[in-house]
């Protein structure tokens, strides 16, 4: 095992397991965001359950921040790597006739959705930890006590059209990202052959209808609150 | 057809190299792409300049010899083929045509459009062959049963001629289809199955230490393939590689 991540395979197949776990947790965050169309309640007590529930705190959390960190990282590394294994380019050079636009933008749609998590994280996880574990506030209450703050913080965030519209775009990266990104997660760790065929439709899925939910809720609240 | 060419010159390895246009006239649309360099590299000597270096042998497409990168495809722009088997048909007259050397760190221009792939050989070298005793005593291959689905796989991985287009095709010049292609071939078969941890593990060091990238899975390398070699190749390495990691 020693030196793994020294090698090409090694460094691909770690780049495969981060990935794996973030599309894990999308798919959770997306399981939480849908319960704030249908229920204010359910929403509030989820994520009270999930802000507060010590696994989820000091186990979860810091695994899920170890794997962006080591994900974006990692893929500046091999995007440095793969630029000096060519160091002077073709004149011209046809990558559409063999390959998608995806598949060779990573790093820009990569980088976009970077961005939007600085974004994402000032919205939401800087005053979240800010609230409980600076001021010390774990209640989960509104100032005035009246009930859960969290679904009036999310529909507040909404009101914004050009947040709503960041998030919009950031969302279509989130997309392009995944669909050259699901599939590709899959060959990185051996997984394609003949009993994997029925992944790729699959992987297309996820890729398109995950972002396109999260987009359906934003513009929800922000349509919803408005009129 | 009268053509524009855009060649890729350049006199040694440690020279920079540029772009020169030629105009060549009435090319048939029957000629091979190297007939046609041929007939310009004969002007070029009647003109007593210098001709175009290029790579070929068998001419045919069974060596993997023969390379160049052709308005922006290894091989040019025909599928399954390589460019001796490229025919000036699928150009327009009047087209103009770039034509450069393949592009990778581990594959050194040393004139014109001849490339050094002596990276190949090396990998090769680290593990891509099985030993076996040949003191007059060698058993028949054929008399160990091989499963057909497997001697199948095999047999298509070992169809790689190692012409490298793959690498020249890769956004990040990665070798994987290449040595996936040379790990299957082995690891499928009961011959190959001794040395397989040591085989992948060696071949993959040498790769990653030539200096060529890594794989994130665009597939033009499958696509530009003059044999079709298939992902399913790599995948079946970094199987190979990962449980040969965690053996030692
Ligand atoms: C934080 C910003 C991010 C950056 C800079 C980034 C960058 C990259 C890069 C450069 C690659 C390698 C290209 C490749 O292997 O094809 C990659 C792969 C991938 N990324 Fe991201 N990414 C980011 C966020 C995400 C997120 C949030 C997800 C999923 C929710 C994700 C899912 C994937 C997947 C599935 C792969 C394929 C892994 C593989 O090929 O083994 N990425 N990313
Ligand atoms: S895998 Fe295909 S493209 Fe690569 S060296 Fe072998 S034959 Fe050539
Ligand atoms: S010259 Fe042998 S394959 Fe083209």
């Amino acid at each position: 095992m020693s030196g793994i991540l020294n090698s090409s395979i090694g460094r691909k197949f770690a780049m495969a397991l981060s990935a794996f776990f973030l599309m894990i947790f999308l798919l959770q965050h997306f399981a939480i965001n849908v319960t704030s169309v249908f229920s204010a309640n359910t929403f509030n007590e989820t994520s009270h359950f999930m802000g507060t529930n010590a696994l989820v705190q000091y186990v979860f959390q810091p695994i899920l921040l170890f794997s962006v960190v080591f994900h974006f990282v990692m893929g500046f590394v091999l995007e440095i790597k793969n630029r000096k294994a060519r160091q002077i380019p073709y004149a011209k050079n046809n990558g559409a006739a063999n390959s998608s636009w995806m598949s060779r933008n990573m790093i820009w749609t990569g980088l976009a959705i970077l961005a939007f998590m600085g974004l994402h994280f000032y919205d939401f996880w800087f005053p979240e930890i800010n609230t409980k574990y600076i001021q010390g506030d774990m209640s989960g209450l509104l100032a005035d006590g009246s009930g859960y703050r969290y679904f009036e913080e999310l529909q507040h965030k909404f009101l914004s059209p050009v947040r709503v519209g960041i998030y919009v775009v950031a969302f279509v990266f989130l997309a392009l990202h995944l669909l050259h990104g699901f599939n590709s997660a899959f060959q990185s760790v051996g997984a394609n052959n003949k009993y994997t065929k029925g992944l790729k439709g699959f992987g297309k899925a996820y890729a398109i209808l995950i972002p396109l939910g999260f987009v359906i809720i934003a513009l929800y609240h922000h349509f919803n609150h408005i009129s | 057809m009268n053509l524009t060419l855009k060649i890729w010159r350049q006199k040694n390895k440690d020279d920079k190299g540029k772009l020169v246009d030629y105009k060549i006239n009435e090319v048939s649309p029957d000629m091979s792409f190297l007939e046609m360099l041929d007939v310009l590299n004969e002007q070029l000597i009647n003109k007593g300049e210098d001709p175009v270096a290029f790579d070929h042998d068998c001419r045919e497409g069974i060596c993997g010899m023969c390379s160049l990168f052709i308005n922006g495809q290894a091989h040019g722009p025909d599928r399954g083929i390589t460019t001796c088997q490229l025919h000036m048909r699928m150009f327009k007259d009047e087209d103009t045509i770039f034509i450069e050397p393949f592009r990778a760190t581990a594959f050194p221009v040393i004139k014109d459009l001849v490339v050094d792939r002596t990276s190949f050989d090396r990998i090769q070298h680290a593990g891509g062959f099985i030993s076996v005793n040949t003191s007059g005593n060698t058993i028949d291959a054929n008399a160990i049963p091989v499963n057909k689905h497997d001697a199948d796989e095999a047999f298509e991985a070992a169809t790689c001629i190692g012409c490298g287009a793959c690498v020249a095709s890769c956004k990040n010049s990665s070798a994987m289809l290449f040595v996936g292609a040379k790990v299957s071939q082995f690891a499928l078969l009961p011959q190959g199955k001794v040395e397989a941890t040591d085989r992948v593990l060696n071949m993959v060091k040498q790769m990653d230490e030539e200096g060529f990238g890594n794989c994130t899975n665009t597939g033009a390398c499958e696509i530009e393939c003059p044999k079709g070699i298939s992902l399913e190749n790599i995948a079946r390495m970094n199987r190979e590689y990962l449980s040969a990691s965690l053996k030692g």
